[in-house]
Formats: structure tokens, sequence, C-alpha cells
């Protein structure tokens, strides 16, 4: 009792150790699973995208033909959404929300499992799609070039339907598994209220996960059926509506952007208070801004589809902007944070502040598309494409690679190198604005996206090879990455359990952290355990042995 | 100040301890909130179907559409809604048997609900066999034959998840594994078969009653 010891001693032999990792329910190595999946496919998803942006480069069609480019940008987005952020997103949860929580284990180990080698299957669904002739569809698979077989007669999008219902059940096994975990499984003392703010935004993801992803199962369902069974729901002809389809998906597209950042959030608002050497200001708010977006997630589906003409625009407009407040209110509790902190610039802060610094540009565009009159000029051009990258990379990539340099000595007992974690996130903050600032430019004047041309004289020729130069830059940023990670893991554990002088419990237990997670836990008088018992007096903790009345002490 | 798990039981009174698995806060059993949040997303499911079926209904000119007359609740349909109402009950009965400690009482209960569920589905198969045959109405017959069978098929197939697991309760039960105190699998399986129930009255009154 009270030994932390760590289980060094080396697997029996190579075999076991596979059998082992393939037939775990420990959150941990499934959290690592997901992780390294959904890095595998970030970087397939990135090749996408070079070849994309290496055909727009200059004018004329050089590089790929427009079959292969009409499935180029539509796999870059799936994969990029469903197999790289959420994923990621999810197996960084799947290590940390436990951990922070204080509980041993997700509360459903098997279906976590499940739900990872669900994710497995539903990949392979996907990525055969390019075997049988590929899935041109763009991710948002409109009808009727999704439904009607005489445009995409290929079994490839049958494949891609396919795969995101798998990926879709198993999104909403894990979603169950994390709300269940986060109600169920806290430690003595934990309050909600007391919850570290990754855990709360986990909670409110996997809410909109619950809601959002049966609706889109639906549809997948339906176009399914048009295609394969002679249904109706989106043919004319028979009575359908094809608007129907932009409903059903952007019911479940919108709160899917949510889904995709508010994890970035979370990690966000965990980096700012540790390297500030503060608390998170205003917690409370936090958590009701969190809510409040998941809320209004629900209630802005149709700002995606204002030029059908077939929404009520005041409404949807309305809220739009109304989302702007409670993501306003967290830019200046991060602000706040900071303002007067002993701020330390490690790479996980570094990429912290500059996701603050990005993330803003991206949200400002989202509110210009609010402005209906706006959103009818830029519809469906390059400053879309702008606005999600600004959002996607600059936001959650950049929260992604701050999370995984700050949690890393968690999971594997070392720290990666600093100076290469400074050189990537340089290389990969001026090719994140280089390839989609000129892009906003581009949109303004009227380059439509999806198109893998363009006229020599439209003038847009050195704003596109800008954007390829950023692009390339991006994919260069990932190789110090993994050298970073190949030379880290070569080095021996230093067994840090508490390197960033961390404020939650995932740093009161040994690093990496044993099967069980926890001989034992500190008091937990606040969202800020591990700080209250490393402080005693200055937090929440109790007053120290002699009792010298201390001026700082907070209620 | 650290305190050390194996001292927490005497430092705080049982309900607050959440140790590993066992969860015990009081309060519901995780694996029956788990089937609550998944019968939540289920509802969100069938909203997608019926949010489809309204749109149909709202913009086609004539709805039901013109020669679908032999679509009326009297007779097959009607026979399947009582059996699967009852269904719902006996399960009632069932659940509250093992509640009080009853496992012969609830083996009973959950083989005559078995035996409705797999009768709906015969009854459902069976309509299906008369309309495609019969009425020339398949699922290829506009939308508003889409709805149709899609709904009701996407519904008996829940049927049949239902009855998948009425029978492992069954045979778990029949194996002696329920008590008075532990029974989630019961209370889970039966929260499911009335939302099934539920789901199939909504789509009951608005497929065939309402129109």
């Amino acid at each position: 009792m009270g030994t932390a010891t760590v289980p060094s001693g080396a697997p029996a032999s190579r075999r076991s150790t596979i059998i082992e990792w393939l037939t775990t329910t420990d959150h941990k190595k499934i959290g690592v699973m997901y992780i390294v999946t959904a890095f595998v496919f970030f970087m397939f998803g990135g090749v996408l995208a070079l070849a994309i942006r290496t055909e727009l480069a200059v004018p004329g069609l050089q590089f790929v033909d427009q079959a292969v480019y009409n499935q180029l940008f539509g796999m870059h987005a799936v994969m990029m959404i469903f197999l790289f952020v959420m994923p990621m997103t999810t197996g960084l949860a799947n290590y940390i929300v436990p951990l922070q929580l204080g509980a041993a284990d997700m509360a459903f180990p098997r279906i976590n499992a499940l739900s990872y080698w669900m994710l497995v299957m539903g990949a392979i669904l996907i990525v055969s799609a390019f075997a049988f002739g590929g899935a041109p569809t763009g991710w948002t698979l409109y009808v009727p070039l999704s439904t009607n077989t005489d445009f995409t007669p290929m079994t490839g999008v049958d494949l891609l339907l396919l795969g995101l219902v798998v990926l879709g059940f198993s999104s909403i096994f894990g979603a169950i598994n994390f709300i269940v975990t986060i109600f169920k499984m806290r430690a003595p003392g934990m309050g909600l209220m007391r919850m570290p703010m990754f855990c709360w935004t986990s909670l409110v993801t996997s809410v909109l996960l619950l809601f959002s992803l049966p609706v889109i199962a639906a549809g997948l369902i339906m176009i399914f059926i048009d295609r394969n069974y002679g249904g109706g729901f989106f043919d004319p002809a028979l009575g359908g509506s094809p608007v129907l389809w932009q409903h059903i998906f952007w019911f479940f597209g919108h709160p899917e952007v949510y889904i995709l950042i508010l994890p970035a959030f979370g990690v966000i608002s965990e980096i700012i208070p540790v390297f500030s050497r503060k608390p998170l200001f205003g917690y409370k708010a936090f958590v009701l801004a969190t809510a409040a977006i998941g809320a209004l997630g629900f209630t802005v589906w149709a700002h995606h589809m204002f030029a059908t003409g077939a929404v009520y625009l005041p409404f949807f407009a309305f809220f739009t902007f109304l989302i702007a407040v409670p993501t306003g209110v967290k830019f200046f509790n991060w602000l706040a944070t900071m303002w007067g902190g002993h701020l330390r610039f490690d790479t996980p802060m570094l990429y912290a502040v500059g996701f603050i610094a990005l993330f803003l540009i991206g949200g400002l565009d989202g509110a210009f598309l609010a402005v209906v009159p706006f959103d009818f000029m830029v519809h469906s051009t390059y400053w879309v494409v702008s606005h999600i990258h600004y959002v996607l990379v600059a936001g959650a990539v950049f929260a992604i690679f701050a999370s995984l340099f700050y949690w890393f000595p968690k999971m594997s007992g070392r720290r990666l190198d600093e100076r290469l974690g400074k050189i990537q996130f340089w290389i990969l903050f001026i090719g994140t604005n280089l390839a989609f600032f000129p892009q906003h430019m581009l949109g303004l004047d009227g380059m439509i996206r999806r198109i893998s041309d363009y006229s020599g004289n439209a003038g847009w020729t050195e704003l596109n090879f800008l954007s390829t130069v950023g692009a390339f830059m991006i994919a260069f940023s990932v190789l110090p990455f993994l050298w970073n990670v190949f030379i880290t893991l070569r080095k021996p554990m230093e067994h840090e359990s508490d390197p960033w002088d961390g404020n939650s419990l995932e740093w009161a237990t040994t690093s990496p952290p044993p099967p069980w997670n926890f001989d034992s836990l500190p008091e937990i008088r606040s969202e800020r355990p591990l700080f209250d018992q490393k402080y005693p007096g200055v937090g929440h903790g109790p007053t120290p042995e002699p009792a010298p009345e201390t001026e700082g002490a907070a209620s | 100040m650290t305190v050390n798990t194996e001292a927490l039981d005497q430092q705080m009174p049982e309900e607050e301890i959440a140790s590993g698995h066992d969860a015990k806060r009081g309060g519901m059993d995780p694996a029956l909130l788990g089937m609550m949040l998944f019968i939540a997303s289920e509802v969100m499911f069938f909203a997608a179907l019926f949010a489809a079926y309204f749109n149909a209904r709202a913009t086609l000119p004539v709805f039901p559409p013109e020669g679908t007359e032999f679509l009326t609740p009297w007779g097959l349909p009607l026979i399947g809604t009582i059996i699967l109402i009852i269904s719902s009950f006996t399960m009632q009965w069932g659940t509250s048997r093992i509640r009080q400690g009853d496992r012969t009482g609830l083996n009973r209960a959950v083989a005559v609900t078995l035996v409705l569920g797999i009768i709906f589905l015969g009854i459902q198969a069976y309509d299906y066999y008369v309309l495609i045959t019969h009425d020339d109405f398949g699922i290829d017959s506009g939308v508003y034959g889409t709805l149709f069978y899609t709904m009701t098929g996407f519904h008996g197939a829940h049927v049949l998840g239902g009855v998948i697991g009425l029978a492992v309760i069954l045979s778990r039960g029949i194996a002696g594994q329920f008590t008075k105190q532990h029974h989630v699998a019961v209370e889970s399986v039966h929260y499911y078969w009335h939302f099934v129930d539920v789901v199939w009255i909504l789509l009951f009154l608005t497929i065939y009653v309402v129109k």
C-alpha cells in the first residue's frame, strides 16, 4: 500500500504484447490506439490535401484529372473530420477524462473497446471506397449527386455511406460511455462544478454526438435506400425532396463542428491556467458558455442553407450571431487567465496562444457568414474554405498538438523535445496562415470551391500559389513532430509524474499511470485538487500544520 | 494531504464513494443510465424518419397518394398494435415480479412477452407479403412506399433487437441469475421494450390512422 510502483517488467514476448493490445479494455491503451489511428489518417488526409493544392498551384490541369480531383476533396474532408479530428479528441478524452475524474477506467470498458474497433471497421470501409470507384460526392454527400446512380454509379459511394454509419455508431457508443463515466465515476468530493474543463467539454461534446449522429445515420440510410432499392426520399420525381437531405445533413453537420472544436476549447482551458500559474478565470461562466454553445449548436443548422431560399433567414442568422456571445466569453476568460499571470512559453502554451490568435480569425470569418447578404455573395467560395480551415487547422489541429505535447509525458513518461517542438510550431503557424489567409481574398474574388482548375487571367494565380506553399509547410511541420516522437521514445523514461506543475488529477499519479490509475487520491476541494495539495494555504487546500494565517488563502 | 483510498471507506459515507466500476453513489445504475442514453439517441433516429414523413406529407399535393387506400388501420395492423401493447404490460409485470424477488414470475412474464414480440414480427412479415404481392406496393412505389417500409421496417428491426434482448433475459432468468437487488439487465430491456412499443403507437397513429 502506498508504493507507487510502475509495472516495468519486460513483456514476456512480442506476441503476447500484441495480443494484449488487441484485446485490451484499458482506457489508456484504447486511448493511445485511437490517437495513433487518428494520426495515421491525419497524414493520409494530408497527402490528399497536398494533391489538391498541387493541382491548384497554377492554372491548368497538370497533376490529376477531374474525376480523381472530385474524389480527393471529398475524401480529404471525410478523413480529416471523421477519421482524424473525431478519433483524436475521442482518444485524448479516453486517456485523460477517467484520470481527471480520479476513476479507474471508463464506465463500460468493453463497450469502449467496441467503439475503437468499430472505428477501425468504418475506416476500412471508407478507405476501401478508393478501390471501388471512389466517392466523388464531397463530404456533404449532396443529393442528387449522391443518390442518382447515373451520376455516381460506383460502389465506392455505398462503402462511404456504410463506413460513416459504422463510425456513427462507434461515436454514439463512445458518447454514452463518456456521459455515464462523467456522471457515475467521479472521485469522492468531485462535484460537477469541480470537474476540470476538459471533462466539461467532453460531456457537452458527448451530448451533441448523442443527439446529432442518429439523425445523420438515418439520413445516410435514406441515401442508401434511394441508391440501391429505388427509394424516393430525395427524388422529386417520386415525391421526395432534395432540400430534406440538406436539413438532415446540417442538423448533424452544425453540431458536428462543435463536436470537433469543443474538446479543443477544453484542452486550451487546461493548458492556459497551468502555464499562466493562475486558476482559470470565470470557471462557472466557462461551464455555462460551453453548455450554451452546445445548446445553440442545434438551432443554427440552416445557416448552411441560406442560398436555398427554403429557410427562414432572420431566425437562423440571429441564432448564429448569438453563438458568438458564449464563444466571446471563452476568449475573454482565456485572456483574463493569462493577464497578470507568470507565463511560461513551453510548447503546449505556444500552441495554446497560437490557437487563441488564429481561432479568433476563424471565428470572425464565421460571424461574417452569418450576415445573410454577405453569405449570398461568398456562398460556396474559398471564403468558406478559408473559414473552416482557420477553425479546424488553426483551431482543432493546434489544440491537438498542444494536447499531445502537454500529455505526452503522462502517456509515455518522457517529455517531447522542446526545441523541435518550437521549430514545428513556427513552421505550422506560418504555413497555416500562408495556406489559408489568401483563400479569404480568393473567396471575395469569386473563386468557387471544389473546382480543379481556374483561368490564368482570373488573377488568382499568385494567391493560389502562396496557398500551396503554405500547405506544403503544414505537411513539412509534421516531420519534426514524428522525429521528435521517435527520438523521445528511445530515451529512458523520466517517470516525472507532474512535469508541468499541473492542477488536475491526471498529474497526481505516476507517468505512465498504472493499469488501476491511482494508488491514492488527493482531497478534492476545488477544480484544482493537485494544486491545493501542493500549495497548502494558497488554494482551497487545508491550511498548513503550523497554521499561520495566510493572507492569500481564498475562502 | 493525501488520503489513501483504503481509508476512504471509513471517512466517507458509503454512497459518496465511486471506486472503480462499483460506483456506489446511489441513484441510477450506470448500465441503466447507459440504456436511457441509448434510447435518447434512438429517439433522434426515429425523429429523423418522422421528419422525412411529415416533410412529404406537407409537400405532396395529395397525401396519402392515390391508389394507397389498401393501407387501413383495421385488420392486421390493429391486431399487431394490440399485441404489442399487451406485451408492454406483460414486460412490466415481469419487472415488478423480479423487483419483489419472484424469479419464476419473471421467467413466465418474459416468456409471454417474447412470444408476443415474435407474433408481432410474424404479423408484420405477413402484412409486408400481402402488400407486396397482392397490392403491388413496394419500397420503390414513390416516396410514400419508401417511407412506409423504412419506418415500419426499422421499427421491426428494433422489435427484433428487443426479442433478442428478451431471449437473453429469459435464458439468464432460467439460469437463476437475477435477484431482487441485481437485475439491471431486466430493467434495461424493459425500458427498451416500452420504448419500442411507444414508437409503434406513434407510427400506427401517424401512418395508419391520421395519414
